[in-house]
């Protein structure tokens, strides 16, 4: 294993994302340390889910560093597979297999890199399909099972990695308002068992619980970042305070 | 009439149509492993790969599969014989014929395997790739199989419009239905009821296989809804 100063997880500096001349991210620099929730917000368009999806490398990055667990991705010679089997990440629109059931999408990234034997695999699975509370739906497929418990599928296959970082990119966007409370539950769960977090969503109520940090993005910045209660209850910044003002 | 043509050629009729579906077998063979390669490269993130893809694709849909057979009949084995003096290269009509349906069908079949991958949703291969999974274990894994469903009703589809595209290699003299039935008429002096003849079994092989190919697509469907 490399160096980990610290507990400094995720090591971010000046990263930019060009898409062709679009400048998405245009300086963002952080450190998340172990066992941090780092809850991401933002208007849409602010760059947000491009920031998370360069956490590991789902997009090219266009310049600076992302440093993963001691692991600089932006090295073209990391092996971008192996951070990533430790880098877990949860979907706006799940994106479970659809051609597998449910086991089958939680069994598939652990036999097929061969962290587990397809027995232990499946033993894991069912554990963990247990404590998003889908035990008896491992037969199920995606197109059999509603919104929220697809999400909470997609959460549990990312932990069959055992990784030690989750990304989450507005993981309740895209489900019924009645299924919102689940999914939220499972994530806030795994962060008080002091998983290491970050969560881009429009879930202000869960920022303010759950989060140990509150970032606010716009234009491709960081615009400002602090606990809960000074970035949603005592911004600083107009943007941030013209931001909070509508979705409040 | 139509009795005594059948009770006199239908064995030879019936033979003939077993090289049909041999030449068929054959150039459909090949024609899957030229159009999943070719497929592929049109679906890879490199322009190189996409261009090579292209341009096979687009000198087999411009060429009528006729001018490629006689091409690849006659003109190859002089080719070949024109750099290696003395040799007496040639080419069977079977092989010539299954090159010539393995280009042409293998174009189309490129088409229909590019399209099938691009129409699964990128979410997937993205989901597996945050798993760690490689590029290709992720495309054999998850975007393939999904890409093989929607892509079945055409590749059927294809496999029919090959089947009776050997028809056109009765031009360089392999005894498929066609030529077996044009000496027949020869001998007969009966077109009406010899191509009758052919029709009709054109109709119930293909018929078959597309009953057949139906109850495959209803079985890999499910569990999918």
């Amino acid at each position: 294993m490399a160096a980990n100063k610290d507990n400094v997880k995720i090591h971010v500096s000046h990263l930019k994302k060009n898409f062709g001349k679009l400048e998405v991210l245009k300086d963002v620099s952080i450190d998340i340390h172990e066992g941090e929730v780092v809850v991401i917000l933002g208007p849409s368009g602010s760059g947000k889910s491009t920031f998370l999806r360069c956490l590991n490398r789902l997009e090219e990055i266009t310049d600076g560093t992302v440093v993963i667990d001691g692991y600089d991705i932006t090295d073209k010679h990391t092996d971008i597979n192996k951070v990533r089997e430790n880098v877990g990440m949860v979907f706006q629109l799940f994106n479970l297999f659809n051609n597998l059931d449910v086991m089958g999408n939680m069994i598939l990234a652990p036999t097929e890199l061969k962290k587990a034997s397809k027995e232990e695999a499946k033993e894991t699975a069912m554990r963990l399909l247990k404590r998003v509370g889908l035990a008896d739906k491992a037969d199920a497929y995606p197109a059999q099972l509603s919104g929220g418990q697809k999400q909470r599928v997609a959460i549990a296959r990312a932990l069959a990695m055992n990784p030690d970082i989750m990304l989450f990119d507005e993981p309740t966007s895209a489900l019924d308002p009645e299924m919102v409370g689940e999914v939220l539950q499972v994530m806030q769960n795994l962060a008080k068992e002091g998983m290491t977090m970050v969560v881009v969503t429009h879930e202000i109520g869960f920022a303010r619980e759950v989060a140990s940090r509150v970032i606010f993005m716009e234009g491709g910045y960081i615009i400002e970042e602090g606990t809960p209660d000074e970035v949603i209850n005592h911004p600083k910044e107009q943007r941030t305070i013209d931001f909070l003002s509508k979705v409040l | 009439m139509l009795v005594t043509i059948l009770t006199r050629y239908g064995a030879l009729l019936v033979e003939a149509m077993g090289q049909t579906l041999l030449l068929a077998l054959c150039g459909l063979f090949f024609a899957c492993i030229l159009g999943l390669f070719f497929g592929l490269l049109s679906v890879l993130r490199s322009r190189v790969c996409n261009i090579i893809s292209t341009i096979f694709v687009d000198i087999i849909r411009g060429l009528p599969m006729i001018v490629l057979a006689f091409f690849i009949y006659f003109g190859v084995p002089q080719f070949v014989n024109n750099l290696l003096p003395g040799g007496g290269f040639t080419l069977s009509a079977l092989q010539a014929g299954t090159a010539a349906l393995a280009l042409n069908c293998g174009a189309y079949m490129s088409e229909i395997i590019r399209a099938g991958i691009q129409s699964v949703d990128k979410g997937q291969m993205e989901a597996a790739r945050s798993l760690g999974l490689p590029y290709w274990k992720a495309m054999r894994k998850v975007v393939l199989p999904q890409a093989i469903r929607t892509m079945i009703p055409s590749i059927i589809n294809q496999f029919i419009i090959t089947l009776k595209d050997t028809s056109i290699l009765s031009v360089i003299g392999f005894p498929e239905l066609v030529n077996s039935a044009k000496n027949v008429v020869a001998n007969t002096m009966r077109p009406l009821e010899v191509w009758f003849i052919v029709g009709v079994m054109y109709l119930i092989v293909i018929t078959i296989l597309s009953r057949v190919a139906k109850l495959l697509e209803r079985r890999l469907n499910r569990g999918r809804e």
